[in-house]
């Protein structure tokens, strides 16, 4: 029928443009890379914790295939002990929200910290956002990645036994392997 | 209009994302292709994000409406 149209009728240009478009939009199907996110947690506090687990999990509930790479301080969020190591800082840090206006010197006082990080989690538990325990349990059950830099953790005295069941570990060309394949990556 | 036949509802009121959307994707695992799914959201997300998740995973959405603060999606399950 598309033969008919390009040599009877002679190929008009809303014919031609629909018949690019409809090429296009088959290429993009068979795309797999459109189907793959590749991310990268870098950061180790409570609050950074947050995106890439909510893209990956997310992703992953879309039927891609995700992957989390961790490396530096983001191994906090696949130790063992995530809950206790995730925490956050007001210091430096003029966005976080506090119950009453202080002077950001104030801020650095001891336990300034803990009471943030205390906060921050009851403001998260308030509004019924996850735990970075229970994104954690959705991730793995969704068949997210969970991939912990090698390099980092000997440099930070981790073994491979402190970090939480199913994580895999691999280095940078782990990494490249898995993002030169994926549209989606994304350091964090 | 004929009221559409919903297999399986979704309680997902009160959740925040990416949750709503992590359980829809599992009980559309569940789910044969064909059924339908009625999600309930309170998460005002769920009004952009459901329809992207739906685009994304090819299934399609059927129906999206707000009663009472709730969103209600009906979501056939077109692949798996």
């Amino acid at each position: 029928m598309l033969t008919e149209e390009l040599t009877v009728a002679g190929p008009t240009e809303e014919v031609v443009r629909r018949i690019v478009r409809e090429e296009l939009e088959r290429a993009a199907e068979r795309d797999a890379a459109a189907r793959r996110a590749a991310i990268i947690a870098s950061k180790g506090t409570l609050d950074w914790a947050y995106p890439p687990l909510i893209l990956a999990t997310t992703a992953a509930a879309s039927g891609m295939d995700a992957s989390i790479f961790f490396t530096f301080y983001g191994l906090n969020i696949v130790h063992k002990d995530f809950e206790r190591k995730l925490k956050v800082s007001p210091v430096g840090n003029p966005a976080m929200p506090m119950p009453v206006p202080m002077p950001t010197i104030v801020t650095a006082l001891p336990g300034m910290g803990p009471m943030a990080t205390h906060m921050m989690k009851s403001m998260f538990d308030g509004k019924h956002v996850a735990s970075i325990g229970e994104l954690l349990e959705s991730a793995q059950e969704l068949g997210v990645r969970l991939v912990a830099c090698q390099m980092t953790m000997d440099v930070f005295g981790y073994s491979q036994d402190d970090f939480i069941e199913g994580v895999e570990f691999g280095g940078a060309a782990a990494f490249l392997a898995d993002a030169r394949r994926a549209h989606v990556t994304l350091f964090v | 209009m004929a009221a559409t036949h919903v297999d399986q509802e979704l309680d997902a009121r009160g959740l925040l994302c990416p949750m709503p959307i992590v359980k829809t994707a599992k009980a559309m695992r569940e789910l044969p292709v064909g059924a339908v799914l009625k999600l309930l959201a309170t998460d005002r997300g769920s009004i952009t994000d459901v329809p992207a998740w739906a685009d994304t995973t090819g299934n399609e959405l059927l129906t999206s409406q707000e009663d009472d603060g709730t969103f209600v999606f009906l979501i056939r399950k077109v692949a798996e």
